[in-house]
């Protein structure tokens, strides 16, 4: 690694990086949601089959 | 196209395109003759920022949809696309504030017109956050968040105005932002990535969107049955 | 002109309420009076007159700021809104009514305050005074609207800072660089749409 300043393609990288990462972040946000409405929604059809059953 | 293959369909898309827009930054456009190679950082800088307004944009005609129709998936939808907006926006500053720091060596330049009217909208709209956090789910908090929202574009140009404005007070202003007239190869790597972003901004916001209706349709459904 | 009547009733009965309360104008008073004292010994020596006349501002700013804090708590703690909502007027009438009463709240402050900047820092200019005047209506206008946003909400008095100070940027950069033209063009735009707005906050508080 460089050690003084970064040289100009390293803040481009980082740059980059940032928006890459951000968007990352959100899909797992996003996935965690997800499952959590799995979960949900598995705990309301077995209400429902348990009510019709 | 139904609703169905909406989502799939923007998602390629917009993965196309940001594919495009990388390669096309990296490996197409020329290295500019004043900046050198940090800016191209630009190419997704500014589309971010453009899709920022565009977020806050949309955000603010739904808030008016809301009003004129109390549909409450209106309200959805104005609060999802500031959401973004913030997101867009917070994204702005960052790629901003290492742009300057690659260009001029500071991590913030307050003659940077954009970025100073960035963070009067990021404070502007992360208020909007406090405010629906703060009354309870309903039509009133629908109200005030459009209202609000409908204020916080009206606020842009008016901050913008007001920004230049302060230049001639605030600082001399020392550095050249955007240098002349980009070439034709960097205008059209500019063009793609814009289309690039905004593409990401639909696809999320769709995405988005489709989470917060689902987890309406659940909230519905445990009350039928419970 | 049933409109004026509702507008003047409402706005005489906040300024009488204040005047018995005696509660938030001597507050903003000594407020802005202790602001530009502390201004006084946050400024280096050397500094311009611009950088006073900034101070000025942010003293005017967050003395409004308290003023519009208590706006609408009276209303707020005896439920009043509902009597408002439901009585006949037009509801912009009530927001009208607020925004006159802060007004006059605001002449009455900077009446103190002017001097003293005057007094403490350097003198004041037409121009300054003119700014302050057209600010006013401005802040009257946006901060009445928030204020009433912000009085429906759990965190009242911590929300309304958040709400109002980007608005107010514009404000002081019109105000800081003397840009009357300006300051006329923020009035003009924000007053309309809060004009406009006010309805929709109060549908359902």
């Amino acid at each position: 690694m460089s050690g003084s300043p970064p040289s100009e393609w390293q803040y481009v990288a980082g740059a980059y990086t940032v928006v890459f990462v951000t968007v990352l972040l959100w899909i797992a946000i996003v996935a965690a949601k997800l499952q959590r409405l799995q979960r949900q929604l598995a705990e309301l059809v077995e209400k429902a089959r348990v009510r019709d059953g | 196209m139904t609703p169905r293959l909406k989502l799939p369909v923007l998602a390629a898309c917009s993965t196309g395109l940001l594919g495009l827009a990388l390669a096309l930054v990296f490996f197409y456009a020329p290295t500019d003759a004043d900046q050198g190679f940090s800016q191209r950082i630009f190419y997704f800088h500014v589309p971010i920022a453009l899709t920022s307004y565009a977020c806050f944009g949309w955000g603010a005609w739904k808030a008016l949809r809301y009003l004129r129709t109390r549909d409450e998936r209106a309200d959805t939808e104005s609060y999802v696309a500031i959401h973004q907006g913030v997101m867009f926006g917070a994204l702005t500053l960052v790629t901003g504030s290492i742009w300057a720091k690659a260009s001029w060596g500071v991590w913030w330049s307050w003659s940077e017109n954009q970025l100073v009217l960035f963070l009067v909208l990021f404070l502007f709209y992360c208020a909007y956050f406090m405010l629906r956090f703060s009354v309870e789910p309903g039509s009133a908090r629908a109200n005030m968040s459009a209202v609000y929202a409908l204020f916080g574009v009206v606020l842009i140009p008016v901050s913008f105005l007001a920004i230049r404005l302060s230049q001639k007070f605030i600082h001399p202003v020392v550095f050249n932002s955007h240098g002349p007239q980009m070439a034709g190869s960097q205008f059209l790597t500019f063009c793609v990535a814009l289309a690039a972003v905004l593409a990401l901004f639909a696809t999320l916001y769709q995405v988005e969107l489709a989470g917060k209706r689902i987890d309406a349709h659940l909230r519905e459904l445990r009350e039928l049955l419970t | 002109m049933s409109y004026v009547a509702d507008v003047g009733a409402l706005a005489r009965k906040d300024l009488l309420l204040e005047l018995r309360a005696k509660e938030t104008l001597p507050s903003m008073l000594l407020f802005v009076v202790a602001a530009l004292a502390i201004f006084h010994f946050a400024l280096p020596r050397g500094a311009g007159d611009t950088a006073a006349l900034g101070l000025l501002w942010s003293a005017l700013i967050f003395t409004a700021l308290l003023g519009l804090t208590r706006a609408f708590v009276a209303e707020r703690e005896q439920s009043m809104f509902d009597a408002l909502v439901l009585a006949p007027c037009d509801r912009s009438a009530i927001w009208l009514a607020k925004a006159l009463a802060v007004l006059a709240f605001l002449a009455a402050a900077e009446v103190v305050a002017l001097p003293a900047f005057a007094a403490f820092f350097s003198g004041i200019g037409g121009r300054t005074i003119a700014a302050v005047a057209l600010a006013d209506v401005g802040i009257a206008a946006v901060g009445t609207l928030f204020g009433a946003m912000a009085v429906a909400g759990r965190a009242r008095e911590l929300l309304l800072p958040l709400l109002f100070l980007p608005m107010a940027i514009p404000i002081v950069v019109g105000g800081v660089g003397g840009y009357l033209w300006f300051l006329v063009l923020y009035d003009a735009i924000f007053v309309i749409l809060a004009w406009a707005t006010f309805e929709y906050v109060v549908a359902e508080i």
